[in-house]
């Protein structure tokens, strides 16, 4: 097994934060990982953006040309990074933000309304792990058990308080994918 | 053991704690300021001693004076922080000091800008600052290896008595691993008697680098001259992995080796053997295996994050025995492996043509 997947959006909507988690998750399944986050003077409302690699065997390059999924959040993440995408390749698009259609027909493409079915669990900001909840089920890469329990190893404690929301987003994001078979 | 997800930067910092580091200046300065950060958090809680100094040039003459007491010390930055510790990096080394500078390589020349590079090689390798010395150079090419080469650094420098550096870049830097820590093993710290301890009991220790008297400096350089010949001689480290009878040998260190072995089973599909030689010493250089190799090969090909810095030394190791092809960005451009395939399947498309041309004559 081996999969990489590009989580991009705007600075703000916790695309580092859901990499890291994505990251936690394989490493407690056993997998080696590599997370490579853009970096530096990143902001709010700046673009945002990293890549995760899980797999069986040691992983070679952290670097990925043209990723086996994504998770785009933002316009500017859709057009940049779909067109980058893997023939076949997993793809969560943030249909709150991003109302445009690709012409491609090559992809398995999920459009998750994140940010709306975030806010109405009372919380916009986990729009990110509605979507991540999403591509997981879809890729199938991690469990979900993997990613709930990686939450704690994530969050910063001051933040504790915000676990349970966090966890139901996840839950959510998985539920909205039709399961395959 | 329990494997824990940490960035290179902090991997770097906990191992050089482990190692027996207690002693942390620096500036901070993207992409390594998580070294800095993580070092203020920790060394208080192992009784060390964390201090942000006001410069770069201020933090590596408190780690000269640090040493010389015969402290664990270290400093750390990137390029431009990096060309501002050159003076202390020669004094350093012509007082004989051992210590521990890191650079976590971003895109030069001048501030440049924050993306990875590896264009640094000449001045870490080369003697950035004045003066004959040399450093050795240490180049890891996964986060695991950010946490273990504190650890070799400090010892090599100890027992050389030399200054150590090991040279990363901003993706080792940033990117975050599983790593496993080796646990608080007894660190091997060795007898310092030359260090400056205060003198009672015995004769004054001085720790300099001015040596006015007639024909002294000399002698002090064959010495430290002698001290490099020896480090040629046992230091020299390298990985080899691939095709056990390559055509074509790659040649790559740092996270640009990564790229490499990324393509390796690419190359093999299409019908191609192919080695890699890592060097994890960047000096003392391994010369020896570049050449033997080179007497076997249709083609060396060298990756780097520059304009072919590394390049001048495999030339110089593979004496004109095969063609010696380059590919590398410059300025933070990262070389993506499919990029770097496209490259080496034109040079085999050359190199097949030069081979016919020859049969044909």
């Amino acid at each position: 097994m081996y999969k990489d997947v590009i989580i991009a959006g705007f600075g703000g909507q916790g695309i580092i934060f859901a990499g890291k988690l994505l990251s936690y998750a394989g490493l407690k399944e056993g997998k080696e990982v590599v997370f490579y986050p853009s970096y530096g003077a990143e902001m709010r409302g700046g673009t945002a953006n990293c890549t995760v690699i899980i797999s069986d065997s040691m992983i070679p390059s952290p670097i990925v040309s043209f990723p086996s999924g994504a998770i785009v959040m933002s316009y500017p993440a859709f057009d940049k990074f779909l067109p980058r995408v893997k023939k076949d390749g997993q793809v969560v698009v943030n249909a709150s933000l991003i109302k445009e259609r690709t012409k491609r027909n090559d992809l398995y493409i999920v459009r998750i309304p994140a940010n709306d079915v975030a806010e109405s669990m009372g919380n916009s900001r986990v729009a990110n792990m509605v979507a991540l909840g999403a591509w997981v089920h879809l890729s199938g890469v991690v469990s979900l058990k993997a990613l709930l329990s990686s939450l704690k190893d994530v969050l910063s404690p001051d933040k504790s308080d915000l676990l349970k929301i966090n966890e139901k987003a996840l839950k959510k994001g998985w539920e909205l994918v039709p399961n395959s078979d | 053991m329990k494997k824990l997800l940490l960035s290179g930067n902090e991997a770097l910092a906990e191992g050089a704690v482990r190692a027996g580091c207690r002693c942390y200046f620096g500036y901070p300065i993207t992409p390594q300021s998580e070294i800095p950060a993580y070092m203020a958090k920790r060394l208080r809680q192992v009784g060390g001693v964390f201090l942000q100094a006001e410069s770069e040039i201020a933090a590596i003459n408190m780690v000269y004076g640090a040493a010389a007491t015969g402290m664990r010390a270290m400093t750390s930055s990137s390029g431009p922080g990096i060309s501002l510790k050159q003076e202390g990096l020669s004094y350093l080394a012509g007082a004989q000091l051992p210590a521990l500078v890191v650079n976590v390589m971003r895109g030069g020349p001048g501030l440049g800008n924050i993306a990875p590079s590896q264009s640094d090689y000449f001045q870490a390798t080369k003697g950035g600052g004045h003066g004959d010395y040399h450093l050795i150079v240490l180049a890891p090419f996964s986060v695991q290896e950010m946490a273990d080469f504190p650890h070799l650094a400090f010892d090599l420098a100890d027992k050389y008595r030399n200054p150590v550096m090991i040279l990363a870049d901003a993706i080792l830097g940033q990117m975050m691993e599983a790593v496993e820590l080796k646990n608080n093993e007894k660190n091997r710290l060795i007898e310092k008697p030359w260090a400056v301890t205060g003198a009672r009991g015995r004769p004054q220790n001085i720790i300099r680098s001015l040596f006015l008297k007639e024909g002294e400096l000399e002698a002090h350089n064959k010495l430290l001259q002698k001290k490099y010949r020896i480090m040629k001689k046992n230091e020299v480290r390298y990985q080899l992995t691939g095709d056990p009878d390559p055509e074509v040998l790659l040649v790559a260190y740092g996270s640009m080796a990564r790229v490499c072995m990324y393509i390796m089973p690419r190359l093999k599909k299409i019908g191609v053997r192919t080695s890699l030689i890592r060097p994890i010493t960047l000096w003392p250089f391994p010369y020896d295996i570049i050449e033997d190799i080179s007497k076997k090969v249709k083609f060396i090909f060298v990756l780097e994050m520059s304009e072919g810095q590394m390049l001048e030394d495999v030339k110089l190791a593979s004496r004109e025995k095969c063609p010696v092809y380059f590919y590398g960005r410059m300025g933070g451009g990262v070389p993506e492996p499919e990029e770097v395939l496209t490259k080496i399947e034109e040079v085999l498309k050359v190199e097949s043509k030069r081979k016919n041309y020859k049969i044909r004559r």
